[in-house]
């Protein structure tokens, strides 16, 4: 495995006169928990969107794993083990949590040019389903369909479904974005607990969440770096404290666009 | 399509005694006893327009498959019908009769038709998509129109149906009804055995949420595109059937009111339900009939009554039988 997982360099985004992402650069090593901050409209969601392709960069290159992927569709980046999770609740309404999770995982098992046989029988596509559930806090409601969920719940859905895909790197676009404060700190324990076994680059307003779990950080302005390093590092940057920490009484909780 | 709108799949595992069952049940033991009912009675009238009903009923399945479950709304599916039409009729008159030839080539032609028209379509959503089928499909209308050796507008006679050897005559009616209720069945099985395969996920997962299932890694738009070919072929198929009942082709099989009426028997059955398009067609197309013996403008009653269906029943008759509103 390559030194850095992920390598973006220059990454430019433009809508209009407004500039999300501008000459981006940063690198995530493998097993660094990554988290990417900033007031609204920084940037952030725009860069998720970008690093998952979405949205495709004027400017810029992005390179997971050796490879160059700045022109790779979304779902061949999920092939590649890049997965993202949604700051919106974003599932399949009608199925089950477990359905949900399942189609995750059926994305990774070869091609889905099979028309007879019942999927939802298949132990290959349920399995690593529920242990994806599990994973997450969630084995006792794989039943149950995703109309019935909290929003606290659905949350942790939204990260098993990008676990399914057995990911390498993962995009957390805002997990804690709803929650309460006791959700959050359950958030918080969960995904200490993926850190060390994953990559994971973690977009988040509550900046308790992201001190917590964060080895390193990149703070966006306006679509631009101001600053990167570790959490110590910027906590004491004079420039983050002005542009940022200074607002920290809103931090809470969170549910903005980044 | 708007999340009022949207079907729901869960109902596949209610007790077989509920309502809606028990409708299906007695509807499906009633179009058994059709040609019983025919001959005791001498009503043969009766027996056409069920064989009609149940032609009818494949493609309003055909069409669900695509529109109730993949959520791809396409108001250019009686296409098919005229396709698979044209196909035994062109045969036939130019000498080639047996069924054998004619029905394979009227569902490859139309899942042709439907891999181009898929192709160029599918990657438009909504009312964009809407409008291109439609545009395809009257091109297709207007093609036939020209087809002058084909009978033109005016429409071309079959003077024999589909042939196949000795063991099966279409020509009796009763045996032709018998056909065409065993394929219905046929495209309802495999429907059924599509919608909860890998396949059938894929395409329901796209239908629901296409931008996730890209992020988890699906290519959605291959799937989506052979849904819309097996559609279209099984409409083929009842093209193919219609013909042969009719004893007649014209440009009218594919009028774009045509699309609209399957449209309406999916969505007045209910939109991703596996009998819903059955159902609908049977109340579709006897409303139809009733209502033009009592009045002349039988569309001024069926308005208000799909008026009402759209409004007050967003799961169709099944819905409304398994006592779920979701409006």
């Amino acid at each position: 495995m390559a030194e850095t997982l992920l390598r973006v360099e220059g990454l430019t985004k433009r809508f209009g006169g407004v500039v999300p992402a501008d000459a981006i650069t940063l690198d995530i090593a493998p097993g660094e928990v990554h988290a990417v901050i900033g007031p609204n409209g920084a940037g952030k969601t725009t860069l998720i969107g970008l690093l998952s392709g979405e949205l495709s960069p004027q400017r810029g290159r992005i390179h997971f794993d050796g490879a160059d992927i700045t022109r790779s569709p979304v779902h061949r980046r999920s092939r590649l083990g890049l997965a993202r999770s949604f700051q919106i609740t974003s599932l399949f309404r009608g199925f089950t949590a477990l359905d949900n999770v399942a189609l995750a995982v059926q994305a990774h098992r070869g091609h889905s040019f099979r028309f007879w046989r019942d999927a939802r029988a298949e132990d290959e596509l349920r399995e690593p389903a529920r242990a994806a559930l599990a994973r997450v806090g969630l084995a006792e409601r794989a039943g149950t369909h995703i109309e019935r969920l909290s929003h606290g719940e659905l949350r942790q859905l939204e990260i098993a479904m990008a676990l399914a895909t057995a990911p390498r790197l993962l995009l957390l676009d805002e997990p804690m974005a709803g929650l309460g404060p006791e959700e959050s700190a359950q958030m918080v324990r969960m995904l200490r607990q993926l850190k060390g076994s994953m990559t994971i680059l973690l977009v988040e307003h509550d900046m308790e969440a992201v001190f917590a779990l964060a080895d390193r950080l990149t703070v966006l302005v306006y679509g631009r770096i101001i600053a990167s390093g570790g959490p110590q590092a910027i906590r004491a940057d004079p420039a983050v404290r002005q542009a940022y920490l200074g607002e920290k009484e809103n931090s809470g909780t969170s549910g903005g666009h980044g | 399509m708007t999340a009022a709108a949207d079907p729901s799949i869960k109902a596949a595992t209610t007790s077989p005694l509920a309502p809606r069952n028990a409708v299906t049940i007695v509807l499906l033991a009633v179009l058994a006893l059709i040609p019983l009912y025919a001959t005791l009675s001498g009503n043969s009238f009766a027996l056409t327009l069920f064989t009609r009903v149940l032609i009818l009923a494949i493609g309003a399945v055909s069409l669900n498959l695509i529109m109730g479950y993949g959520g791809m709304v396409s108001f250019g599916h009686a296409a098919y019908l005229g396709i698979g039409g044209y196909a035994v009729g062109i045969l036939a008159k130019e000498g080639i009769g047996s069924g054998f030839i004619q029905w394979p080539v009227a569902v490859a032609v139309s899942a042709l038709y439907a891999l181009v028209v898929g192709a160029l379509s599918l990657r438009t959503r909504g009312v964009y998509f809407f409008m291109i089928t439609l545009a395809f499909a009257q091109m297709i209308y207007y093609v036939a129109i020209g087809l002058d050796r084909y009978g033109g507008d005016d429409g071309l006679t079959i003077y024999n149906r589909s042939q196949f050897g000795g063991a099966i005559d279409l020509n009796n009616k009763t045996l032709f009804y018998y056909v065409c209720l065993a394929l219905l069945l046929g495209s309802i099985y495999l429907v059924a055995r599509i919608v909860n395969s890998r396949f059938g996920l894929v395409i329901q997962g796209a239908r629901t949420n296409e931008r996730r299932m890209r992020a988890i890694g699906f290519p959605t738009f291959r799937y989506k595109l052979v849904c819309f070919v097996i559609a279209g072929a099984m409409c083929g198929l009842a093209g193919a059937l219609l013909a042969n009942l009719t004893n007649f082709i014209s440009p009218a099989l594919m009028h774009w009111t045509r699309s609209g009426d399957l449209i309406v028997m999916v969505a007045l059955g209910g939109l991703g339900t596996l009998f819903g398009p059955l159902i609908g067609a049977v109340a579709f197309l006897l409303l139809e009939e009733g209502l033009s013996r009592v009045t002349e403008y039988p569309n001024l009653i069926l308005g208000p009554v799909l008026l009402l269906v759209a409004i007050y029943a967003h799961g169709g008759i099944e819905g409304l039988l398994a006592g779920r509103r979701d409006g």
